[in-house]
């Protein structure tokens, strides 16, 4: 079922149906989210084909259902459209967070509705575009056209801070992104003069990566894609838009933010960055592991002391995504495996976990954890689910979490011990960075369960909450998909790692690089007779 | 014929399942017939298993079962290997041990607790996470790799965790609970720490070729010993030594079964079998073995002496267990692996017993656990007294009991190893003897301190409570025969636990598993028994001298709480200030929330700070340069640029002004000026030619 515009199809079904929605009187509030839903629906039914009929043997981009046509030739854009392993995780994982996140805001949503659902859609395409666009050029402008709907969602349909919150979020992230595309510009001059032909095809860009001319230049366009990725994750000390964004934005807002907007970050790492500068990678990876477990922990001990619930999530996502981050600069399968797990992982506890404070907020009205206590015995549902998906952000066994942490620290135990940086003397390389990832374990697990008691056990003497319904039929379907995918995860990623196995490796291969002969790596790992 | 260990755990899994679904709907009867058959099916086929194995050949018992891939071998694109994890389980003569231990001692808990939590709210749940223990227990024990049995370890911890806070609405359950995951997760960061070390070292997270390669002398020596301490700090956390006992004590708010199920005969015994399992390793490391003896004798001596000065009767039995769980480590430090799960056994049967005991007067008593609130309860609960009785002797270690067998074989093997070992290990013998006989004295002798209202309603257990105690006292008392040592005959007995363990403490059954297949199982059998034949009276001796003290201090201790209890009072006013810092287990939890907790809170708070003033104060300062000079360039615009402009205009004004003057509108005057023109330019155009 696999054809040529599927691609197309599957990421413009969202906008066709936002100008669809404009035609809808305003006060069919029930129809436009009935329709808005509906398209959510197809738009993930028609997406599933991708998962279910990938062939796990491609290394690159599936031939079956590349897209490509001139643009504007004169400067030889071109519009290509196009997935492999990785990136149709990440489609599926956008279409069905766009659904969920369409799903949830059925009730949350009474103001503006039809506005509402045009911006939600739209941001759909705008995401989907980022991860099927195979041309740098293509890319960046849905990498910007994104921007725009979510800071729409924010600014209108967010908390008493929005305006704030919508307007740091979007010159922050515009910030990053004028840098990046400033090294996209220079990677294109680069390729050009080198080889006179001008293009922003990405899989032509890749082979820059054996290019040892490109070398001097790609130590500052990394940095140029660093600080545009860097904020998108985001990675500390660019995270502080994040925490705004998060606790003003509507629920679902959030958990598209958390699930998907935050993987463009660490997914152009590893589709630009890793493949296209290799040497320029290897040389700074130092920095980005350190920047990723202060990440780790700065952001678990922050999320420790919050005092809204939307926030403490917020914050333990910066530390979340910092495993992400380790994983993929640990630059060896088992991180680079690891950290797109946990992005998918992430994508799913901690949309879990914004629902979650979403369908609480929509009851209560506040987000304050002092005004909770006890409420797993009036919402029993709710507090098992809760359970299940704190559980999953905690990486415990069996469920999706651990299999992506584990990964990635199995991977970052691999990490060679030169590389490192030497602060006040001490060589910290290695070892190092893994032991700091490990704590994060202990972090974690801290500030999710005091979260969990302080919500859920304890006497309910607020009256106020002893009124509280538990989930309804809707907030348990859309929750049901997230639960079933952490233990499926959990108890069987083989079919993911199995995704994921080629393109994986074809990038490990690339940042070997040509010259470098298997038995560098066999000397790190003494003794497998 | 393998194939079928998998289902040993997932019997228990599909009892939660059911349980966790249905059970709300279902009768208690029905949640109880789900819950406890699931529970004897797997213990039913861990026999079977178990039979199997041992129709083996020693030195070759080992069953595989590799249930499903988990994580599959990837392609590594010419970098290190990629972790490749199976759902592998094994069975061997250790897990053997262990299976059957789990589900024999588990199944009599769980027709315990129909008894003792059918009055319960939540039921349902509350087997509902009994019975995903069991499952998670035995996915620990039947793990053949790390990766499997961390499954187990943190899924136990998790039920732990859910159990110890099952009466959620009380906070200091909810606290005990959050507390035990979190202090048992701090040690799981050096065991995952030193499991990923070993991967990366190995290649693999399999236990039988790491233990293999290890055997065979591969692997630095220091970073092996960094491994072993690395995976013994998991172990005190997950077994509650020094410094990670805390949680345990805390952990007697959930209820009482589960202390028996959880805190007393399984879950804690986890890190004294992971230590075992790993014996190879340690022996390849024996400075890691060495701090195993020594934070083992350590602990165990201290928790003794907070169980002196307990008034609550689950509290002294924690810390019992603490005590105890010193004790195995002290046997696995001194490379007495056997002796070890020796001990282990015998212990789930005692301690169970105790604590089910206990769980049979707080029952009886209304949920009252101070024991200055009881005593004289022996003519009322004549049944639970009786098979107090029994735990008390093994525990005291009073000969041919249980208790006596597994503890002598410690106490003699920790004097081969150092005699101030041994002194230390009978010391604490000595302080068991005596708190177990304060805490039958205050229970069960001497004159009723419980108040008439209290007194009235007492009654003894019923039956389904009263069978398993039966059962587990008979174990208390015969279960040492499992396994007699060989100064007593022990050579003689058709079995004993110790030689069926033997081979998997080897390392040579791996070096040789590892390279040509099975030879020589008994390769090192002779030289580790050197001891036995070699001190026979010395033996003789030390046995006699630390029953005598115990059995002594037991008569001392019937004396002064059944007899003469004004004369334990007195005692206590004369050592008021010890016992003020034994009754407040030396402060150790006051210290932990002081320094600890307080300064770690600390850094949160002031990581919050930073964020919000420097991190963020960045962004903000950011911000703040940007619209100052936005606003100076509207100054600059407004004044300046837009001031020339304005300037221009005003000049232009001005000349305009002037220049005004000229249009009359007078025809006369606009042809005479273009006749003064044309003039103009005739002259000039002459002149210029």
């Amino acid at each position: 079922m696999l054809f040529q515009g599927l691609l197309s199809l599957i990421a413009y079904l969202p906008l066709a149906g936002a100008l669809l929605l404009l035609f809808f009187p305003k006060d069919a509030k029930k129809g436009i989210a009935y329709f808005a839903t509906g398209v959510a629906a197809l738009d993930f039914l028609i997406s599933l084909p991708l998962f279910l009929q990938w062939d796990s043997s491609l290394a690159g981009f599936d031939e079956r259902t590349i897209e490509r046509l001139d643009w504007i030739p004169s400067i030889g854009v071109q519009y290509i459209f196009g997935v492999d392993g990785i990136s149709m995780l990440f489609v599926m994982l956008t279409t069905l967070l766009g659904l969920i996140a369409v799903l949830s805001s059925w009730s949350a949503i009474k103001e503006r509705v039809k506005e509402y659902y045009v911006f939600l859609l739209l941001l759909q395409t705008g995401m989907l575009g980022v991860f099927m666009a195979l041309d740098l050029f293509l890319f960046y402008v849905f990498w910007e056209v994104m921007l725009v709907p979510m800071y729409f969602l924010i600014g209108i349909w967010g908390g008493s801070n929005k305006l704030y919150a919508a307007i740091k979020f979007f010159l922050y992230t515009l910030a990053g992104s004028v840098l990046m595309l400033l090294g996209i510009l220079a990677v294109y001059f680069y390729y050009g003069a080198r080889t006179g032909v001008y293009t922003f095809d990405i899989a032509l860009l890749h082979t820059l990566g054996a290019d040892p001319g490109f070398l001097a230049l790609s130590k500052w366009v990394f940095w140029a894609f660093f600080i545009g990725f860097a904020i998108k994750v985001p990675m500390f000390p660019f995270h502080t838009w994040l925490p705004d964004a998060h606790t003003e934005a509507p629920t679902a807002g959030s958990v598209i933010l958390a699930g998907v907007l935050l993987k463009m970050g660490t997914y152009g790492f590893v589709r630009f960055s890793l493949p296209m500068m290799p040497e320029a990678t290897k040389l700074y990876a130092p920095w980005v592991l350190a920047l990723s477990v202060i990440g780790i922990i700065y952001g678990a001990l922050v999320a420790m002391v919050q005092r809204d619930w939307k926030k403490l999530v917020a914050y333990s996502s910066v530390s979340h995504l910092g495993f992400c981050m380790l994983g993929v600069f640990a630059l060896n399968v088992n991180g680079i495996n690891g950290g797109i797990l946990q992005m998918l992982n992430h994508g799913l506890s901690t949309g879990a976990l914004f629902l979650l404070v979403g369908i609480v907020y929509e009851r209560r009205h506040t987000r304050m954890i002092a005004e909770f206590g006890g409420l797993s015995r009036q919402m029993p549902v709710f507090a098992t689910i809760f359970m299940i998906i704190t559980m999953s952000s905690i990486g415990l066994p069996v469920l999706n979490g651990f299999i992506g942490e584990f990964t990635i620290l199995a991977g970052a135990f691999l990490i060679p011990p030169e590389v490192g940086i030497s602060v006040l003397g001490w060589e910290l390389g290695g070892k190092f960075w893994a032991v700091c990832g490990v704590t994060g374990i202990v972090l974690g697990a801290a500030y999710m369960l005091w979260l969990y008691q302080r919500t859920m056990f304890g006497p309910l003497d607020n009256p106020e909450n002893q009124k509280l319904s538990d989930c309804s039929g809707r907030e348990v379907l859309y929750l049901a998909p997230l639960v079933a995918l952490c233990f499926w995860i959990g108890i069987y990623p083989k079919p993911l790692f199995n995704i994921l196995d080629k393109p994986v490796a074809q990038i490990v291969q690339q940042l070997q690089g040509p010259a470098a002969p298997t038995g560098v790596a066999e000397s790190l790992t003494p003794s497998r007779r | 014929m393998s194939d079928f260990l998998w289902l040993i755990p997932l019997c228990p899994a599909l009892g939660f399942l059911v349980n966790g679904l249905i059970g709300r709907k279902l009768s208690k009867r029905a949640v109880s017939a789900v819950a406890c058959g699931v529970v004897l099916l797997s213990f039913l086929l861990s026999v079977a298993a178990v039979a199997q194995l041992a129709a083996m050949p020693a030195g070759e018992r080992v069953m595989e079962n590799r249930a499903l891939t988990w994580i599959p071998r990837v392609d590594s694109g010419g970098g290190p290997p990629g972790l490749a994890l199976d759902w592998l389980y094994v069975l061997d003569p250790l897990s053997a041990v262990m299976i059957l231990v789990v589900t024999g001692v588990g199944f009599l808990i769980h027709v315990y607790s129909i008894g003792y939590m059918w009055e319960e709210q939540g039921y349902w749940r509350y087997f509902t996470y009994l019975n995903l223990f069991m499952a998670m227990m035995l996915t620990l024990v039947l793990g053949g790799s790390f990766a499997v049995m961390f499954v187990g370890w943190e899924g136990v911890g998790l039920c732990s965790y859910l159990l110890i806070g099952y009466y959620h609405t009380r906070t200091d359950c909810a606290d005990a609970g959050r507390k035990a995951f979190i202090t048992n997760r701090i040690g799981d960061l050096a065991f995952v720490a030193g499991t990923l070390t070993l991967f990366a070292l190995f290649g693999t997270l399999e236990f039988r070729p790491i233990l293999a390669a290890v055997a065979s002398g591969e692997g630095p020596y220091w970073v092996l010993a960094a491994v072993g301490l690395a995976l013994f700090v998991g172990a005190c956390g997950k077994s509650a030594q020094i410094p990670l006992y805390v949680w345990l004590p805390d952990a007697m708010a959930g209820p009482t079964p589960v202390s028996a199920l959880i805190h007393a005969a399984t879950m804690v015994t986890a890190g004294v079998y992971m230590v075992c399992r790993l014996a190879p390793l340690y022996l390849a490391a024996p400075v890691a073995l060495t701090v195993v003896a020594i934070v083992g004798a350590a602990t165990a001596l201290f928790a003794a002496t907070i169980g002196i000065a307990q008034n609550d009767i689950k509290k002294v039995l924690a810390y019992s267990t603490v005590s105890q769980l010193g004790y195995m480590f002290v046997a696995a430090g001194v490379g007495a692996f056997g002796a070890a799960v020796f001990h282990l056994t015998t212990h789930a049967f005692f301690k169970a017993l105790l604590f089910l005991g206990s769980g049979a007067v707080i029952h009886a008593l209304h949920h009252e656990q101070d024991m200055m609130k009881m005593g004289g309860l022996k003519a009322k609960l004549p049944v639970t007294h009786a098979v107090f009785l029994c735990g008390w002797a093994a525990i005291a270690g009073v000969p041919l009991t249980s208790g006596f067998f597994s503890k002598d074989e410690i106490l003699w093997k920790s004097f081969l190893w150092s005699p101030l070992l041994w002194a230390s290990a009978a010391a604490t013998a000595v302080i068991t003897a005596f708190y177990m006989t304060r805490l039958m004295g205050l229970t069960f002798w001497g004159r009723s301190r419980m108040d008439h209202h209290a007194e009235a309603h007492v009654h003894e257990v019923p039956g389904v409570m009263k069978w398993p105690l039966i059962i587990l006292a008979a174990l208390a008392l015969l279960g040492g025969f499992l396994s007699v040592p060989p100064a007593l005959g022990g050579d003689l007995m058709p079995f004993t636990l110790e030689g069926w363990l033997h081979p998997v403490f080897t390392p040579a059954t791996y070096a040789a598993s590892g390279h040509h297949g099975a030879h020589g199982g008994d390769a090192g059998h002779a030289g580790e028994e050197h001891g036995g034949h070699h001190g026979a009276a010395a033996e003789y001796g030390l046995m006699l001298l630390a029953s005598t003290l115990a059995v002594l201090t037991m008569w001392l201790g019937w004396r002064l709480y059944d007899r003469h209890p004004e004369k334990a009072a007195a005692w206590k006013e004369r050592f008021a200030g010890i016992h003020g810092v034994l009754k407040n287990k030396y402060w150790v939890d006051e210290l932990y929330d002081a320094v600890v907790i307080r300064s770690f809170y600390s850094l949160c708070r002031a990581a919050h700070v930073l964020d919000v003033r420097v991190v963020d104060g960045v962004v903000h300062l950011v911000r703040n340069v940007t619209v100052g000079t936005s606003y100076l360039s509207v100054f600059w615009d407004t004044w300046v640029v837009d001031g020339l402009v304005n300037l221009t205009g005003r000049t232009v004004r001005a000349g305009s002004g002037v220049l005004r003057r000229l249009q009359t509108g007078l025809a006369q005057s606009y042809a005479s000026a273009m006749v003064l023109g044309l003039f103009l330019l005739i002259c000039v155009y002459m002149y210029m030619s």
